[in-house]
């Protein structure tokens, strides 16, 4: 059993987030307090939401969306606005938004099924169009003030406490959704026909038809669903900062796809886990905050993560071809 | 025996191209039924429209005496009928158990996932045809002999009629078609028909109850393999008969081409020596995993050997790459001619000439469109590639056709030893016996020829001597006059 858990990724993941948590601990014992891990889970929330989706996205496609940061801009800017002149909800608002990233999501499913162009170009197109737009119609104003709702549900916490200095502190709702995100995710991914036709799909698209699968309506919730946790990302980060900068979730893309791969999902599609998106968001919280609480430059959180991902694709490339070495292996004879 | 299916009258046409010219059919319950016949025969056609892929355009088609209007796919699995086509349509993410469940749980099982289920549905697959497989194996991990066993066992998840096999053994080794041949009879005593197609004309007779015969998109006849013979056959399915004569090389005063000494590379084979005279054809044959396409692989510098000699020509040459290769003088064309020999969507014309660009350079330095036009004309002409126009892509040709581009490719190379690796799998008799024939137009040039075959059949009626590899090591040599293909074949399967 122990030699079967070390064949996944997410095994690998967890003792590398432990390493090198122990070791910040072991540096700066602040990293392990209630305090910095409740802060760092939230504000890590937004990636982590983006990531169930992009994962979905690239189990089927074997392609990755980029444009779900545009999404995610389109939709923030849209709720703040929308908020601000007719009041509601919390709850309308996640609504609100996540039908609309559906929406938007949903356009990158349909052109990339009619006219079978790549998920990573077709997006890289709507990307454009989703953030031009932003900016053609809102001249780039950024909103200071946003309706009071927001701040409330990203300031509500749970088991507060009072810092030394004064500040209150505790778990944020934040991560609850992100938690409620990935466990949306995991169940339709493995325990639903549909995400086992995704599965199904990326792992060969001509089998799926032929046995009859749907493509279009999978494309189209894959698509949508990417939409709908990019919606719901915006809340939270509006949540969090409670204003509007348009240019301020677009280029996070990278950061969120590269989570997601480390995690274990093929970028030639037909595999990945939740649970490895989840760590592969969490690993990059770790290393980010560890680099803060040594005091090193942030400017190394780039290259530490491109290391980390290096590393990492090139182990499992490595082990591809030690696999297919292995399968032309001849016995030969004394 | 009760009918299950007949087809009458049935015509079809691609764009003006006549490829079932009136066609019946039949096949009754639990027969295993073989169906034979030249690439653009109409066999793959007469499969599509019995599987509902195709509709014909004129013509009845009758499931279990009743008539059916239309055969969409879904209507031909609700009867019963399943293919397996040569791809074998499985997920190679997903596991075994999942791959053999997954369209009866989307047949009955509802949204939500029950793993408890998919595993005895798996399970009671698996056991009807009597094998055990690992239920949690990733099915792209799994050897290709596995994986057809996987998809049989698919396909016995629904209420199983007719099962047809489109080339089920092209690219498995003999152990594992012993195997499939072993399913094919338990299905049968099932009750489940097979239709069976095959360019393997051994196993046809091993396994068929009835042959049908396509010719040029006709039916020539449906006979049970007692009133035939493989020559017989072989003349129904190409019009003609095709001359069986035996290779054979006299010169003894040759000189050697190749000669290899104590050849080593890890896991791969071990003081391996032989040599090879010009004019000669050598075969070597030994079962799939024995080490012999690492050898052809180390001799063209692909996966250069580590110990060794190689001499060509008598001198001391060193293979490090294949561009050393080459430049001694050898060509290879690879076992698998769609992975390692062609570049698919690119024409023939490009194919043909891609390893000769160098020599067919104009003034500047570029490839001069005429000069390769000319090249790549002489290659088709010469080697007598179907090819209406040579810029169209080779992945249009039949595999015949394609076989004969990429031996056309290094051929044009001037190379003065050749390696072929089994040359003619998946490739009908016509075009095997055409591509025969150039072979020994090559050696009889005086061309040294290694000829790689899993078919012992073939290396004894082309080669006058029989390396025989097994577990690594060259094991035998024989030559192969007055040699019977049962007697080399027991070799082969000898354990050591």
């Amino acid at each position: 059993m122990p030699k079967d858990l070390l064949r996944h990724n997410e095994t690998w993941l967890v003792l590398l987030i432990v390493v090198i948590g122990a070791g910040i601990a072991a540096a700066n014992p602040a990293f392990l307090s209630f305090e910095n891990l409740a802060g760092l889970l939230k504000s890590y929330s937004m990636v982590g939401i983006m990531a169930v989706g992009v994962l979905v996205v690239l189990i089927l496609s074997g392609s990755p969306d980029v444009s779900f940061t545009a999404i995610a801009q389109v939709v923030e800017y849209g709720v703040a606005v929308a908020t601000l002149a007719w009041g509601g909800n919390i709850f309308l608002a996640l609504l609100a938004a996540g039908a609309a990233g559906a929406l938007l999501g949903a356009v990158n499913g349909a052109v990339v099924h009619f006219f079978r162009v790549p998920t990573i170009i077709v997006t890289i197109a709507t990307f454009n169009v989703y953030f031009g737009m932003l900016y053609v119609i809102t001249k780039g104003k950024l909103i200071n003030v946003v309706h009071p709702m927001f701040r409330e549900f990203g300031s509500t916490l749970l088991f507060a406490q009072t810092s030394a200095i004064g500040g209150r502190y505790g778990l944020s709702l934040m991560p609850l959704v992100w938690l409620a995100a990935a466990l949306l995710g995991w169940f339709i991914l493995r325990r639903t026909l549909l995400g086992r036709s995704i599965y199904a799909i990326g792992g060969n698209e001509v089998a799926a038809e032929r046995m009859g699968m749907n493509l279009l309506r999978t494309r189209l919730f894959a698509f949508g669903f990417i939409g709908l946790l990019s919606g719901v990302a915006a809340v939270v980060h509006l949540s969090i900062v409670q204003s509007v900068v348009p240019n301020i979730i677009v280029g996070k893309e990278l950061e969120v796809i590269a989570a997601v791969v480390l995690g274990g999902a093929s970028v030639f599609g037909g595999k990945g886990s939740v649970l490895g998106a989840v760590l592969g968001v969490l690993l990059f919280a770790v290393l980010g905050n560890g680099l803060t609480l040594l005091g090193i430059s942030p400017y190394w959180y780039n290259v530490a993560i491109g290391v980390v991902i290096t590393v990492a694709i090139t182990n499992s490339a490595y082990q591809r071809l030690r696999r297919e070495r292995a399968r032309v292996h001849v016995r030969v004879e004394a | 025996m009760n009918e299950f299916l007949r087809l009458e009258k049935i015509h079809k046409s691609f764009a003006g191209v006549h490829a079932l010219k009136g066609v019946d059919f039949d096949l009754r319950q639990g027969e295993v039924h073989c169906l034979v016949g030249e690439n653009g025969s109409g066999k793959s056609t007469i499969i599509k429209i019995i599987s509902g892929v195709l509709q014909p355009d004129t013509g009845r088609i009758l499931v279990e005496g009743r008539p059916v209007e239309h055969l969409g796919s879904a209507g031909t699995m609700a009867r019963g009928i399943q293919v397996i086509y040569q791809d074998l349509s499985l997920f190679p993410n997903l596991t075994v158990a999942e791959n053999i469940a997954l369209p009866e749980i989307r047949e009955r099982g509802g949204r939500i996932v029950d793993w408890g289920r998919v595993k005895t549905v798996a399970r009671a697959a698996m056991e009807r045809i009597r094998v055990e497989l690992d239920l949690d194996a990733e099915v792209g991990e799994l050897p290709i002999g596995v994986q057809q066993l996987v998809a049989i066992c698919r396909a016995l998840t629904s209420d199983l009629k007719l099962l047809i096999l489109d080339e089920p053994t092209a690219s498995l080794n003999d152990r594992d078609i012993a195997n499939l041949l072993a399913v094919v009879r338990d299905l049968q005593a099932h009750g489940i028909a097979v239709l069976f197609v095959s360019h393997k004309l051994n196993e046809v007779f091993a396994v068929a109850e009835r042959i049908t015969i396509f010719r040029d998109g006709e039916k020539v006849a449906t006979l049970p393999p007692a009133e035939l013979d493989e020559d017989r056959l072989v003349s129904l399915m190409t019009g003609r008969t095709l001359e069986k004569r035996r290779f054979t090389f006299a010169d003894g005063a040759a000189r050697t081409a190749l000669e290899v000494r104590g050849l080593s590379l890890r896991n791969s084979f071990e003081d391996v020596s032989f040599a090879l005279r010009a004019g000669e054809i050598v075969g070597l044959t030994g079962l799939r995993g024995s080490g012999r396409t690492e050898l052809a692989l180390a001799l063209f510098g692909i996966r250069p050997a580590e110990r060794g000699e190689i001499l060509v020509d008598g001198r001391p040459a060193r293979i490090r790459s294949v561009q050393d290769a080459v430049g001694a003088g050898i060509a290879y064309v690879p076992e698998n001619r769609l992975v390692q020999g062609l570049v698919m969507k690119h024409s023939v014309a490009a194919n043909a000439t891609a390893a000769i660009l160098d020599r067919l350079l104009g003034p500047l330095g570029l490839v001069d469109p005429a000069r390769r036009a000319e090249a790549a004309a002489h290659w088709i002409k010469t080697l007598g590639v179907k090819v209406s126009d040579p810029a169209v892509a080779v992945q249009t040709l039949s595999g015949g056709n394609q076989q004969k581009v990429v031996i056309g490719k290094w051929l044009a190379t001037e190379p003065r030893i050749l390696i072929l690796d089994s040359p003619t799998v998946g490739v009908d008799v016509g075009a095997k016996s055409t591509i025969h024939d150039h072979v020994r137009g090559l050696a009889a040039r005086g061309m040294a020829v290694l000829l790689i075959t899993d078919e012992v059949s073939e290396a004894v009626a082309n080669a006058n001597r029989i390396l025989i590899m097994r577990a690594g090591r060259i094991r035998g040599e024989l030559g192969t006059a007055g040699v019977e293909a049962d007697q080399v074949q027991r070799l082969v399967e000898a354990r050591a």
